[in-house]
Order: structure tokens, then C-alpha cells, then sequence
């Protein structure tokens, strides 16, 4: 067993675990935040993206015990005392999910290309930085609508993009 | 319209728990003192089960059971089943084996299972597997489709020449007759390949008992609850309906795979009473390629007569079609019922005959996947009229035109009474979506970049709804297909309605309220819609077909009617007016020609109070229930037009374009159904560029995960024009026709027709991957420079 | 996964102690090839040295006439950073193409070459640009050190520290992803130093990365895409899969060459 202690949406955690537990896991099972999920046992669907220290990582491949010290933000963790994220808002607006399940690792992707492209982002680049995340039920079609307009909402936000996504 | 009534682009109600992570879906539920269950799975594609010990494995740490398929039968439980009976031309019912949870004797396919650990963690129930010793005698296998009638080895021994049923439909003398009398005929030999559904969460299962009531409980990934249900208890024999409850909670994606009973949640559900645990299982990706029913595969010769004014006079097809190691819950309707009767498409056909043998092989079950049966049929249809198109030397647009059905009611000669439609209508607005006019030059442009440009059509049509029950009972289906709703009134007017028909990304909780709260004129938040529970929703058909909107939806519609109705008893009381007076209207309930009226809350509470009535002259309470069941099918048409490049260099095609106009009759959300629209053909261009299940002669999957198997990401995909023309569908109160499919069902032709248009008419087989296009690029240059 | 004990060092000289010291130990880098080889039970180290806490194996610096990158630099970095985009952009552009985003923010490229894996783009330029990959006991030329598919040179105990990358005049890269797994199917990264040129394939080798002589020969007369007009790579040696077989990733080979001699020359 290995003790970690990280932060987990602002919150500070502290867990002893067997090595082998995965982020996800340790997310799922132990946090019971089960927001983040599993669509894949290749690291490619991204269903489970979170941001660790403000970057966009698959927590399906990712060992818990490596992130001692670290900041970790959820889907949970995104929306701010009850007001939803201008990325969260910009998917309902434009309709960029149906079943729900690549959700939170679309929209937490998507704050990733703001953070790391800034607030105007054009179709092709937003297609090409989605590369990471499949989504079988939408066609792409809203979803690319969704975080275009998103990406603009946390723009015109006041609050930095990145602090936005902390 | 109402800002939230039909009609109107009302945002999700159900977005908000998604969208921050609240979701609950099956592997989200866990039961206290919960242990997990792992599947040996059988790594040879056909082989005797010869010894299973599990001796060593059973003394292991954590491990709490492992049981065979000798389990299940000592408990009397039965195996899994097909609900629907195709005969044989000569009347004989089809030939199907047995279909046992867990493998008795016998493995049949890579990912068969073979025996189930139930363990206190997932790791440890794996561990117990690897110590399990299985003695295989392994067997040739087959794995092609159009070799596999007839083959040396033999997947059951109920059907020895590997062959399930020879169907047809149609008529046959009329057909051969035609094509005699025919002035040109085209002829097309397809392959339409086999997919993976792979909704983007796996299968998950939670199976629980309750000792006290002697009850159990599944929680499971499925689109029809109410079905496993019964399949569950009356059929395979887990307990009486009464003490098996079913709950498909939030379901991340189904597209027809989460309609079937697996063996995996059938063995969850039994071994919690085993193991006096609940026992849960989830699957990984690898898992749901091996034993997640599978889609298409079909290998087809069709041919196309036309006479010399260019009208189609004639069509057959033979079709084999490849039902995998076991027949899934309804993978018999598949290349039968849901195919065929589409064979007529929007055409004025004269005469059709349609051969369809089913054959098994050592793969995975295939059953309905999006659209099942109907993008084979469309595929057909539709490559056989734009090739004949071209080889006729006539525009595909106006050929097309020229032979549309353009008088309705239709009487196909392959069952379908097509009801309402404009065909012609939804092609012209296609054209001047894709700029028709415009493609010659778009075409020139292309070419002095050293890019091939082509245009591809697709005039679909569906059936959907899937009803009314008499017929589809009549056809071979084991069970009716209406749908039940019920609508509670609460006393201060908000309402709950249950529905059977679940949402798996579909959107009811919102569409469903549009339609209670227009028709109640009560606000959209005051309606909830319940489903996904047996012990909640009586009964229920499920989500499949295209149908949770012209049969669900309906049957809500009639719930609702009755609702009014009683109000209107309830106001008449209070308004102190005759009942034949009351109108109701905006949510009021008001006496004709006065200013009297009653708000539908208070009419709720007054129905509740029931102080204004006497109880024996009228019930009190608010609650009426209803099942629908549909007079015919419904027939959603359309246009789809996919405009593309090719670079012959590499191959890659890249879709520029694409024009999407459907006729869905009414429509209740349209954010709702282009989002349907646009999903629907990602996939069916997934199927026509990127997916393609692919076994070794081995039998084994060679295309088991995302690494192999290629699923359309956003980088793949354009966006979509998409636009609707709307006759409304005259067999359901709403004029609903259904949207979920047509997308997968319109887009595969379109694709295949661009790209072969492109290329100078080379045939070219799904998936057109970058290098079977380069390679028809190749030859298409050549030939082109020869020529 | 198997169970195993973790193990993160703070330095790579305690790392090197560490897996002396542990019998079937192995070293965690990104984890993004290791993590998912052992989820699928495909690899059962007994220890898993985590070089997340490596301090002296990250960064970027320019020395003299070139660029030294630690072993755990993530590919994100490499992309991202100044030092790479000035001296050798073709480096940063093939850096950005690993993956995907979520991939390029925890693979590093230490792990990435230490892995060699037939289809990784990093040993393409490793290759081209003549790299020298430093280790705790040795250099060695990136020539040297590939041997093999999932080869290197690499002795038990050996552990990257950084890799350093001569600049050159023209670099760049190309490649034809997998449509399904995004790897290289083809991968060419070209690199023309004074009057050297070398051209190196990644993704077709039958025994993994290679040089490409009659391009370089074409490309030493005139560094242009027009001079590889007409040169075929041969189909012998060239793998097949069901994505591609040997005669289509040969031609491959020459279109992925030009595209990046163009985007080394910013035609």
C-alpha cells in the first residue's frame, strides 16, 4: 500500500492505496465520483479526461499513487458554487450531448483547448483537438457548435480561462 | 406554439445532471456488500468443452463461486432465446440451436462464456480465472459468410448445413417475368459489413436478492427493461415477474445492442441468490467487441430491370446473411421483416423478389444495430439506382425523380402500405442545399488541385414504429408492439408520466413533457417523465425501431385525452355546469359562452378534495393510464447528398459536403431530431469509410479494440446541412414518423455513390479505407488515362 | 494489472539505485504504452520506478549548437517550447502530432524511446536529426541505439536521461496516421544538416525505424520535394496489416517524404 495526498476539486484527500489503483478508480470507487468514466481499456475514448494541475489527462492512465501533491479537477469539480461553467452551459445551449457518457470528458477537453488555444477557436482546430475523445452519439456536429460558443462564453468571462477551469 | 410545446427547440431537461457529472449509470450503482463477477471467456472460435477445473481456482483468495453452465441447468435455468419465428419457403420454422448462458459441451465463438468467477474484487475473480484449467478440443471453424452453408465443420447441430432459414418475400413470376421483359439490367454484387455498435458505455450489469421478499433486483444497460424482464422470468425462468424487478437507469448508448437478454446479466442476476451477494459486472471495451451483438453483414447479388423509357420494372435480390454462433434476442427479424419489405424503396416498382438464407458461423450473435435491416435494404436499392442511373447515361437526380412513388396510399409487393410522402419535394430541396448546379465546376476545381470530386444520393425510406402488433405477430414476432404510458396528476397539478419507451440519449424527458405540458398548458418543469423501472412503469415495450415517438409518444397522447376528459367531469362539478359544456383550452377548463373557468391545478386538487362530488356519482383522484398500439408502420423518406474529395495520392477521402433533407412528419423538438439526424450519419459513415468487424479464418476478432477497429472521430466528419419537409404521418394522432435511424440508413449509398462517381464509377466495398481508395484511384487513373 | 510495489525516486541517481536493486522492476515514465500493457495483464513487473519526481530528467536547454531535452519532458512541452520552435521546429510540429492532447500531456519522450515502438513518431527524428541519447552510463548515436521492434540498446539498469538534438538547417516531419489507432502508419521525418541530408521512416519497418539512402542521395543534389518526384521505396521489409500492406505504405513512404521536405523548405 502507498499513501498519496492530493487535491480533488479543492478539497484536500488523503488515501492509502494498493499501487495498482488507477485514477478513475480512485475517483469512482473511492471518492465516488462517478462523473469520470470508462469507455475504453486502450487510452483512446476519453471518457475519462480530468485535468491534473490544469492539464487535460486520461485518469484511465494514470496511477493515483503518481499524484502526490497534485491538483486534480473533475466534471464535479468544474461548475463554481452552483453556477454552471460557460463550457457546461455552451453543451446544454447547443445541444452537444445525448446519452451523457463522453460528457464529462468532452467538456473537460474542451476547457483543456481553451486553456491551451485561447478563446477563439475555429472548426478545424477544434476537430482536430477532439482527436482524443469519441463520441458515438452526436456526429460531432453540436458538439464542435458547443465548444466554439463555449470557448467564446469563457472568453468574455472575467475570470482567466485557466482559473476558470481550476 | 408555445415557447415549450410541440415544435419548439426546448433546451434538455435531463442535460444538467450530464453536463456536471450526476449521471447514474449502471457500473455507477453499487449495492452494499457487493462482489464482482468475471467471464472466462473461450479464446477459440469453436471448440468441445472437454474438462473445466476449477478446483485450484475455487481455493483462491476472495473467491465466493464459479459456476458452469451444469449450474445453471441444475437450477432449471433455460437459455437465452430469438423472439421471433421465420419459416422456410416451404412453411418449416427455422433451425436454430440451443442458446445456453453459459456453455454446455460446446464453445461456439471467441468471447463464448465458458464459466463465471464471482469474487469479493474484480482483481481477484481474474486471478481465480487464470487458474482455471479448461481442456478445449478445438474445431475448425467458419467464419465466412458466403461460404459458410454447407461447410464441413458445423456450428449446431440442429442445423447441419449451418443454415437457420431460406426466406422469401415477393413474387417471384412476376419478377423473372420482368426481367425477361426488361430493356437493360443492372446487376451489383455487395458486401455490407459487419459493425460493432459500440455505444460509448460498455454493458454493465448489478444483480441483487433479497432474501426477506425473495425478490431479486437487475439494474442493467438496457433499452427495454420491461422485455428483459419478461424474457427474464418467463422464458429463461430467474423468478415470476412479481419478484423480478428490472431498472435500466441512466444508459449511455444503445443503438439496438442494449435491446438483447445477454448471458451476462442473466448470470448476474441468478448468482446473487447464489452467492447471497449482489454481484456486479461491467465490460470493458475488449469484452464488448467479443460478445456485443454485432451488426449487418450481409453478402448480396441484386440486379435491377428497367425498361426503355428508364423506368424500373423489376428488382431481386439474394442475400446471406451471417447470424453469428447463436441467434440473438431478435436477429432473425433483421434480414427478413425489417430488410425486404424495404426493398421497393421510394420507387414505383412493379415487382420485387427478395432470397434470404441465414446462415450461422463461429462469431458473435448479429442482431439489429442502428437501423437494422433498413440500411442493408436502402444500400441496395440505392447503389442499384445510381448505378443504373450511369450506365443509362440519365442524371441520378431526375432518374430517381422519374421513378419515385408519387400517389399515395402505395401498396409495395413486398407488404408495405407506404402511407404519405413527397419524395420529389425532399430532392429538390436537397439539390439546392448541396448547389446542384454548382458541382461541375466544384468538380474542375478539385481536379486542378489534383483532387477527385464526386456527388453520391440517397433517397431512403424506412419503416419504423414497428406495429401494429396483429401484423407484426403475423410475421413470426414473439410479443405485440404498442406502447403503455400512464399519467399521474399530483392534487396541486404538476404530473408524472410513465412511459415504456426508455431514453438512452434519445432526449424523452424532454420531447415527452413538450407534449404534456402543450397539451396541458401546465409550465415543462411541472412534468416529469419516469422510466427505465419495472416496478414503477407497468409495462413497456422500449426504445428501438424509431418508434419511442409515433407509438410512445402516442400512447401518452391517449393518456392524456383521458386525463382531460375526467377533468372536464371534475370541472363540470365545480363550474356547476353541464359536462358537455366544458372546454378545455390553455390550461383552463371554462364553460362555453361564459367567463367561468378552472385552472388545470385547481381542477387537480378539486379532483383530490373531491369535495364538490359525491365519490359514488364520480371517482375522485387524477390518473389515467393508456396503451397504444399503431393502425400500420410509419415511413420516414428522405434525401441525403454527400459531396467529397479524394486525394489519389493517399486515398484519403475527406466528405466537403453534405445534404441532409428528411421527412419525419411532425416534429416535436428539431434541436432534438438534427441531433438524431446528424449522429445517424456518423455512423452510417463510419460504416462506409472508417468500421469493419474484421475475424481471421481463425476465428479470431482481429478488430477488438479502438487501436483496430476504426470508429469516425470529429476530424473525420464535416458538418451537416441538415432540412425536413414534413407530410404528416396519417396512422398516429401526433403525425409523428420517427428520426432515430434514418441518418444510418440514408448515409452508407451516399458515401459509396460519391466516391465511386469520383473514381469514374469503380465499384469500391465498405469500408472505403484510404488504401482501398488509392488503389481504385489508381486503376480509375490509369483507365482514364488509356482512355 | 498484477500487483506490484511503487516506487518514486526523486532523482535519477536514485532511480538508477532502485532498479538495481528490484528484481523485475521497470521504469514508469509517461505510463502511457506500460499502464495499458499492464491493465490487459500483458506485463507483470514486480516494481514500478515512477520518474514523475525526476527534477534533473525535465526541461529544455540550447547548448552551444544544440538542443538537450530531459527524458521526462512531455511531448505538450516539447511542442510548446520556445527553445524547439527556434532551433528545430520540425521537432516541436512532430511533438504537437503524438497522439492526442490528453496523451501529449503525460507521455515523455524518454518513455517513448526507450519503448521504440514500431509506430512512434520520436524515433523518425531521433534517426534523421542524428540524435545522441544520454543515458546514466553512456552516450549513444540514435543509430546505434535502435535496434529492433520495442529494441534499443538499452541495458538492464539504463536508464535516459536526455536526448540531444544537433540543429539543423531544414527539418520537418510528415506522417500518415492509422486511422483507427492514430499511430504512424507512416511516418517520414526528413533533416538536411550542411550538405548532409538524412531521411528517416518510422511506422513501415518490418524491424522498426530506418534510413531511406536513395531519397537522401536525391535530396543531397537539391533539398526540394520535386527531386523525390518518381522515387519509390521498395515494398521488401516493409510491414503489412490489415490498415495498410507493404505495397501501399511503400508509396506512402515517398508522399509522407515530400510533404515534409515541403514543410521543411515552407513550400
Amino acid at each position: 500500500m502507498t499513501t498519496v495526498s492530493l487535491t480533488v476539486n479543492g478539497k484536500a484527500v488523503s488515501a492509502n492505496l494498493d499501487p495498482r489503483t488507477l485514477l478513475v478508480q480512485f475517483l469512482r470507487e473511492n471518492l465516488r465520483l462517478t462523473g469520470t468514466h470508462v469507455g475504453c481499456d486502450t487510452s483512446q475514448c476519453g471518457a475519462c479526461i480530468v485535468h491534473i494541475d490544469g492539464k487535460a489527462v486520461k485518469a484511465c492512465t494514470t496511477l493515483a499513487v503518481s499524484l502526490d501533491g497534485a491538483s486534480v479537477t473533475t466534471i464535479e469539480g468544474l461548475a463554481a458554487n452552483g453556477t454552471l461553467h460557460p463550457m457546461q452551459e455552451a453543451f446544454r445551449e447547443h445541444h452537444g450531448l445525448q446519452c451523457g457518457f463522453c460528457t464529462p470528458g468532452m467538456i473537460m477537453s474542451a476547457v483543456d483547448i481553451v486553456n491551451r488555444r485561447g478563446s477563439v477557436l475555429d472548426e478545424k482546430t477544434i476537430r482536430e483537438d477532439l482527436d482524443g475523445n469519441i463520441c458515438r452519439c452526436t456526429g460531432y456536429h453540436n458538439i464542435v457548435k458547443a465548444v466554439a460558443a463555449g470557448a467564446q462564453a469563457m472568453g468574455a468571462s472575467s475570470a482567466p480561462a485557466r482559473q476558470a477551469a481550476e | 406554439m408555445s415557447a415549450t410545446g410541440i415544435g419548439a427547440a426546448v433546451r434538455r431537461k435531463e442535460d444538467h445532471r450530464f453536463i456536471t457529472g450526476q449521471g447514474r449509470y449502471t457500473d455507477d450503482i453499487n449495492r452494499p456488500g457487493q462482489a464482482h463477477a468475471y467471464f472466462l471467456r473461450s479464446p477459440h472460435a469453436h471448440a468441445t468443452l472437454d474438462k473445466i477445473d476449477t478446483k485450484a481456482a475455487a481455493a483462491m483468495p476472495g473467491v465466493l463461486g464459479i459456476f458452469t453452465g451444469d449450474d445453471l441447468t441444475a437450477d432449471k435455468v433455460g437459455g437465452l432465446i430469438c423472439g421471433w419465428m421465420i419459416h422456410n419457403k416451404d412453411g418449416s420454422p427455422m433451425r436454430a440451436g440451443p442458446h445456453p448462458a453459459l456453455a454446455q459441451g460446446k464453445v461456439r465463438y471467441v468471447g463464448d462464456h465458458v464459466c463465471v468467477i464471482v469474487a469479493e474484487t474484480l482483481a481477484q475473480a481474474r486471478d481465480a480465472a487464470e487458474a482455471i484449467v479448461v481442456d478445449y478440443g478445438v474445431l475448425p471453424a467458419v467464419v465466412d459468410t458466403a461460404s459458410a452453408a454447407g461447410a464441413k465443420t458445423v456450428v449446431h447441430a440442429e442445423a447441419p448445413d449451418n443454415t437457420v432459414f431460406n426466406w422469401h418475400l415477393g413474387n417471384k413470376d412476376a419478377t423473372e417475368k420482368a426481367f425477361k421483359a426488361a430493356k437493360h439490367v443492372t446487376k451489383l454484387d455487395i458486401v455490407n459489413n459487419r459493425l460493432v455498435p459500440n455505444p460509448m458505455e460498455p454493458r454493465a450489469a448489478v444483480g441483487d436478492y433479497d432474501d426477506g421478499e425473495g425478490a431479486f433486483t437487475l439494474y442493467t444497460t438496457s433499452q427495454n427493461p420491461h422485455v428483459a424482464r419478461l424474457v427474464l422470468s418467463a422464458f429463461i425462468g430467474i423468478a415470476p415477474e412479481n419478484k423480478l424487478r428490472v431498472v435500466a437507469p441512466d444508459v449511455g448508448g444503445g443503438f439496438g445492442s442494449k435491446i438483447f437478454i445477454y448471458a451476462e446479466e442473466t448470470v448476474c442476476v441468478w448468482a446473487a441468490k447464489k452467492v447471497r451477494r449482489p454481484v456486479k459486472w461491467t465490460s470493458d471495451r475488449t469484452e464488448a467487441f467479443l460478445s456485443d451483438a454485432h451488426g449487418r453483414d450481409h453478402v448480396t447479388h441484386a440486379e435491377l430491370a428497367t425498361d426503355a423509357d428508364g423506368k424500373i420494372t423489376a428488382l431481386r435480390v439474394h442475400t446471406t446473411a451471417n447470424l453469428g454462433a447463436y441467434l440473438s434476442t431478435f436477429s432473425s427479424s433483421v434480414p427478413t421483416y425489417l430488410y425486404a419489405p424495404l426493398l421497393s424503396g421510394q420507387y414505383d416498382i412493379p415487382a420485387v423478389y427478395a432470397e434470404v438464407d441465414a446462415v450461422y458461423t463461429n462469431t458473435a450473435p448479429v442482431d439489429a444495430y442502428r437501423g437494422a435491416g433498413r440500411p442493408e435494404a436502402t444500400f441496395v436499392v440505392e447503389r442499384l439506382v445510381e448505378v443504373a442511373a450511369r450506365e443509362l447515361g440519365k442524371d441520378p437526380a431526375k432518374f430517381r425523380m422519374q421513378n419515385y412513388i408519387k400517389k399515395f396510399p402505395h401498396q409495395t409487393p413486398v407488404i408495405m402500405m407506404y402511407d404519405t410522402g413527397n419524395y420529389a419535394a425532399s430532392m429538390k430541396k436537397a439539390l439546392e442545399i448541396i448547389d446542384y448546379k454548382g458541382i461541375g465546376k466544384r468538380k474542375r476545381d478539385s481536379a486542378r488541385n489534383g483532387k477527385l470530386r464526386g456527388i453520391g444520393f440517397s433517397s431512403y425510406i424506412e419503416a419504423c414504429g414497428i406495429a401494429p402488433s396483429a401484423a407484426v405477430g403475423s410475421l413470426g414476432a414473439g410479443v405485440g408492439l404498442w406502447e403503455s404510458a400512464e399519467v399521474r396528476v399530483n392534487p396541486v397539478g404538476t404530473v408524472e408520466v410513465l412511459t415504456g419507451s426508455h431514453s438512452h440519449g434519445q432526449g424523452h424527458e424532454t420531447t415527452f413533457a413538450q407534449l404534456v405540458s402543450g397539451r396541458l398548458g401546465i409550465p415543462i418543469e411541472n412534468v416529469s417523465i419516469i422510466h427505465g423501472d419495472t416496478d414503477k412503469v407497468q409495462m413497456g415495450m422500449g426504445t428501438y425501431g424509431s418508434r419511442s415517438g409515433a407509438v410512445g409518444m402516442s400512447a401518452i397522447f391517449k393518456a392524456l385525452d383521458k386525463v382531460i376528459a375526467k377533468g372536464k367531469k371534475v370541472a363540470a362539478y365545480v363550474l356547476e355546469a353541464d359536462e358537455a359544456d366544458i372546454d378545455f383550452a390553455d390550461g383552463h377548463f371554462k364553460v362555453k359562452g361564459t367567463d367561468r373557468t378552472l385552472d388545470f391545478g385547481s381542477c387537480a386538487l378539486q379532483a383530490y378534495v373531491a369535495h364538490k362530488f359525491n365519490g359514488q356519482d364520480l371517482e375522485p383522484g387524477l390518473k389515467e393510464g393508456a396503451f397504444y398500439d399503431p393502425t400500420n408502420f410509419t415511413f420516414p423518406a428522405g434525401v441525403h447528398i454527400c459531396e467529397l474529395e479524394i486525394d489519389p495520392e493517399t486515398g484519403i477521402t475527406r466528405i466537403e459536403r453534405w445534404a441532409a433533407v428528411d421527412d419525419f412528419g411532425i416534429v416535436i423538438n428539431p434541436m432534438i431530431v438534427e441531433g438524431q439526424v446528424h449522429g445517424g450519419i456518423a455512423q452510417g459513415v463510419g460504416q462506409a469509410l472508417l468500421e469493419g468487424a474484421r475475424y481471421n479464418a481463425d476465428g479470431q476478432l482481429v478488430t477488438a479494440s479502438f487501436m483496430d477497429y476504426c470508429m469516425p472521430r470529429a476530424d473525420d466528419l464535416p458538418s451537416f446541412d441538415v432540412g425536413m419537409t414534413v407530410t404528416p404521418c396519417p396512422s398516429n394522432p401526433l403525425g409523428i414518423k420517427g428520426c432515430g435511424e434514418a441518418g444510418a440508413i440514408a448515409s452508407p449509398p451516399a458515401v459509396i455513390n460519391a466516391i465511386t462517381d469520383a473514381l469514374g464509377h469503380e465499384d469500391i466495398a465498405m469500408p472505403a479505407t484510404p488504401q482501398a481508395v488509392w488503389r481504385a484511384a489508381q486503376k480509375s487513373i490509369k483507365r482514364m488515362a488509356a482512355e | 494489472m498484477y500487483a506490484f510495489t511503487y516506487h518514486r525516486p526523486a532523482t535519477a541517481r536514485q532511480a538508477a539505485g532502485l532498479l538495481a536493486k528490484k528484481e523485475d522492476a521497470k521504469i514508469l515514465a509517461g505510463g502511457h504504452t506500460l499502464l495499458p500493457t499492464m491493465k490487459q495483464r500483458l506485463a507483470s513487473p514486480s516494481a514500478l520506478i515512477d520518474l514523475g519526481a525526476c527534477a534533473d530528467l525535465k526541461g529544455i536547454v540550447r547548448k552551444g549548437r544544440n538542443v538537450v531535452i530531459g527524458a521526462m519532458t512531455t511531448h505538450a512541452e516539447v511542442a510548446e517550447s520556445a527553445i524547439v520552435q527556434e532551433a528545430i521546429p520540425g521537432l516541436a510540429w512532430l511533438a504537437s502530432h503524438i497522439g492526442d492532447p490528453h496523451v501529449r500531456h503525460r507521455g515523455t519522450i524518454g518513455g517513448s524511446v526507450a519503448n521504440n515502438d514500431p509506430a512512434a513518431d520520436y524515433p523518425a527524428a531521433l534517426l534523421a536529426l542524428d540524435a545522441t541519447i544520454v543515458t546514466n552510463t553512456r552516450k549513444l548515436g540514435a543509430e546505434e541505439f535502435f535496434t529492433g521492434l520495442y529494441e534499443t540498446a538499452l541495458e538492464e539498469g539504463e536508464i535516459i536521461t536526455r536526448i540531444s538534438f544537433p540543429i539543423v538547417s531544414k527539418a520537418s516531419y510528415a506522417k500518415f496516421r492509422n486511422p483507427a489507432s492514430r499511430y504512424a502508419l507512416v511516418g517520414v521525418f526528413v533533416a538536411k544538416r550542411g550538405s548532409d541530408v538524412r531521411v528517416a521512416v518510422t511506422g513501415a519497418g518490418e524491424s522498426g525505424v530506418f534510413r531511406w539512402p536513395e531519397a537522401e542521395a536525391a535530396l543531397k543534389a537539391r533539398f526540394a520535394p520535386k527531386s523525390l518526384d518518381g522515387l519509390k521505396a521498395t515494398a521488401k521489409g516493409i510491414n503489412g496489416d490489415m490498415h495498410a500492406d507493404p505495397e501501399y505504405r511503400a508509396h506512402l513512404i515517398g508522399v509522407m517524404a515530400k510533404e515534409a521536405v515541403a514543410r521543411a523548405t515552407g513550400k
